[in-house]
């Protein structure tokens, strides 16, 4: 008994030693307060690329560019939208696997100092990034927009800036293109958000977008749209996710 | 022993609660990098964005023309190619993050004081050798000679490397004729994720641009260095000094309709007005559009959609 109390000891000591030594900030610190970007605010989609697989939908059947494995085949030959509406998954191509890539805009806010919350008004969406480790994140039923684990990625001093890493899993399984193109439930999405001030003043925000699925995609699939920042919420415009538009 | 027991549970969970604690202590939400990376290396080209569709002529999606701008372009002719002295316009410093190859980038120093001077992209087929030069070098005179790849200088800035290209002759922003003028600017960020590198080309053009062409393409770090290919070299294809150069009038394009009918797709849209690039354009033709019908053949990673147009 008395060895094991030592042990105990021990580990607690070792534990809090090695923890307090490694911790790269104070403790009282909160993410907001850390954040080495801004990104807070309005932004709009710019469609400057993958135009044609983003404001129109595409012909079914087409998946061209996205990395589909053959279990993919049947589900992207069977896409029936209007099914998909009266089943109720009208938000499949709203999730966070696609939609930074659906045209819209994005309000960005602190939902509190650990946690970064993203509104979209196509398919009025939003997204939680979560600083902080969720105890019960394991045992959350899986959604269109999943649980988002954020951490800063800051450039060391004396420069500044940096970008934001998120990684997402539990998403219910959905579209990565608004023809039916799936990535599944097991699907993970890492995405880094980076954000360059332009010559003019203006700001432009980059996500770029990894989504690995060991179910419907041989490799993969990399996008990475950008948003020019808005001075206000004057655009703004909510509007219901919808499978056929 | 039952004693025993007990206590030897709670000493595991008590090891276990303090494990939990020091993860929860020690996970920080925030990692620490340099603010350089390293950028020598070869980067392997992704393919996974559509940056300038299937190069069907007349297609100028995602692109803010000006009238000038839609004019020049409504008036190539791809027979220009056999032109020697424009064979090569099409591969300005923009068809880095429009082709589809890699980069492979290697870095020069001062032989005496070992620091940086210049970054190079070297060339694939016909793109030229872009060189990067991060040595705070003065920018010539805008009467300087203007070449394909330009002049680009670059800095570190914010954990990314930041350059901007001056100085470039005239040429396309996309391969279908769309025209990029000698008073273009690019200015680019290469930002580095672990082994991907993400390029963003932001192209202003105060003739044939209406707003800036923004383009982001990603590359993946390759464990064996890519090919060198030669740039571009102009050979004689038949056409003598003094030809006429093969163009259209504008309005009587034969191509105007091929990419708009292929896709069934807005004209507007496809004669890169600046609306058609924002969400309300979106909204705009939601009661109007009609998808094409389902596709049959090469609909997948590496087929070629633009067969329909043939059957």
């Amino acid at each position: 008994m008395r060895r094991s109390l030592v042990a105990i000891a021990g580990l607690a000591v070792l534990v809090f030693a090695v923890g307090g030594a490694s911790a790269q900030r104070p403790s009282s610190s909160s993410a907001r307060e850390l954040a080495p970007i801004d990104l807070t605010g309005y932004w709009v989609s710019y469609v400057t690329e993958n135009w044609r697989y983003r404001m129109v939908t595409p012909a079914k059947g087409e998946y061209r560019r996205i990395p589909a494995s053959p279990a993919a085949l049947p589900i992207i030959n069977a896409w029936d939208p209007v099914a998909d509406q009266k089943a109720g998954n009208q938000c499949k191509s709203y999730g966070a696997a696609a939609i930074m890539s659906v045209p819209g805009r994005l309000h960005i806010t602190w939902q509190d100092a650990d946690t970064l919350r993203i509104d979209t008004d196509a398919g009025t969406q939003t997204r939680l990034l979560r600083f902080t480790a969720r105890a019960s994140s394991s045992q959350s039923r899986p959604s269109w927009q999943g649980e988002s684990s954020a951490r800063w990625e800051r450039v060391a001093a004396p420069d500044r800036g940096g970008s934001l890493r998120v990684v997402t899993t539990n998403m219910l399984s959905g579209y990565l293109r608004k023809n039916g193109v799936p990535y599944s439930e097991r699907a993970t999405v890492t995405e880094h958000f980076d954000v360059s001030l332009l010559p003019d003043g203006g700001a432009l925000l980059l996500v770029t977008s990894i989504v690995e699925d060991p179910v419907y995609l041989n490799a993969p699939y990399i996008v990475s749209p950008h948003f020019k920042k808005e001075p206000d919420g004057s655009k703004w415009d909510p509007t219901p996710c919808s499978s056929t538009w | 022993m039952l004693i025993d027991v007990v206590v030897k549970r709670f000493v595991f969970a008590l090891a276990v609660a303090l494990l939990s604690a020091y993860v929860a202590f020690t996970q920080s939400d925030e990692a620490v990098y340099p603010s350089q990376f390293e950028f020598v290396g070869s980067w392997a080209p992704l393919g996974t964005e559509d940056v300038q569709n299937d190069s069907v002529p007349v297609d100028y999606l995602g692109l803010a023309l000006t009238e000038e701008g839609r004019t020049r372009a409504l008036s190539y002719d791809e027979s220009q190619k056999s032109m020697v002295e424009r064979q090569c316009q099409g591969w300005g410093a923009a068809y880095m993050v429009l082709g589809p190859f890699g980069l492979r980038v290697s870095s020069q120093t001062d032989p005496n004081t070992k620091r940086l001077v210049s970054y190079t992209i070297d060339a694939w087929e016909d793109w030229m050798e872009m060189t990067i030069w991060m040595d705070d070098r003065a920018r010539p005179s805008a009467n300087a000679l203007h070449t394909q790849a330009g002049f680009t200088t670059g800095r570190w800035e914010g954990g990314a490397l930041a350059a901007r290209t001056t100085h470039m002759k005239v040429g396309f922003i996309r391969k279908t004729g769309v025209p990029l003028s000698d008073e273009a600017t690019i200015d680019w960020r290469f930002f580095r994720h672990a082994d991907l590198l993400t390029v963003l080309m932001v192209a202003r053009d105060p003739i044939y641009l209406v707003e800036p062409e923004i383009i982001s393409k990603s590359f993946r770090l390759s464990k064996v260095p890519l090919d060198f290919r030669d740039p571009c070299v102009p050979g004689y294809e038949g056409r003598e000094p003094g030809d006429d150069v093969p163009h259209f009038a504008a309005d009587q394009n034969p191509f105007l309709d091929e990419f708009m009918k292929l896709y069934n797709l807005p004209r507007e849209a496809v004669l890169g007005y600046r609306d058609t690039l924002y969400p309300e354009y979106r909204k705009k033709i939601k009661s109007t559009y009609v998808p094409p019908p389902p596709c049959k053949a090469d609909c997948g990673v590496a087929g070629n959609f633009v067969r329909r147009r043939t059957n």
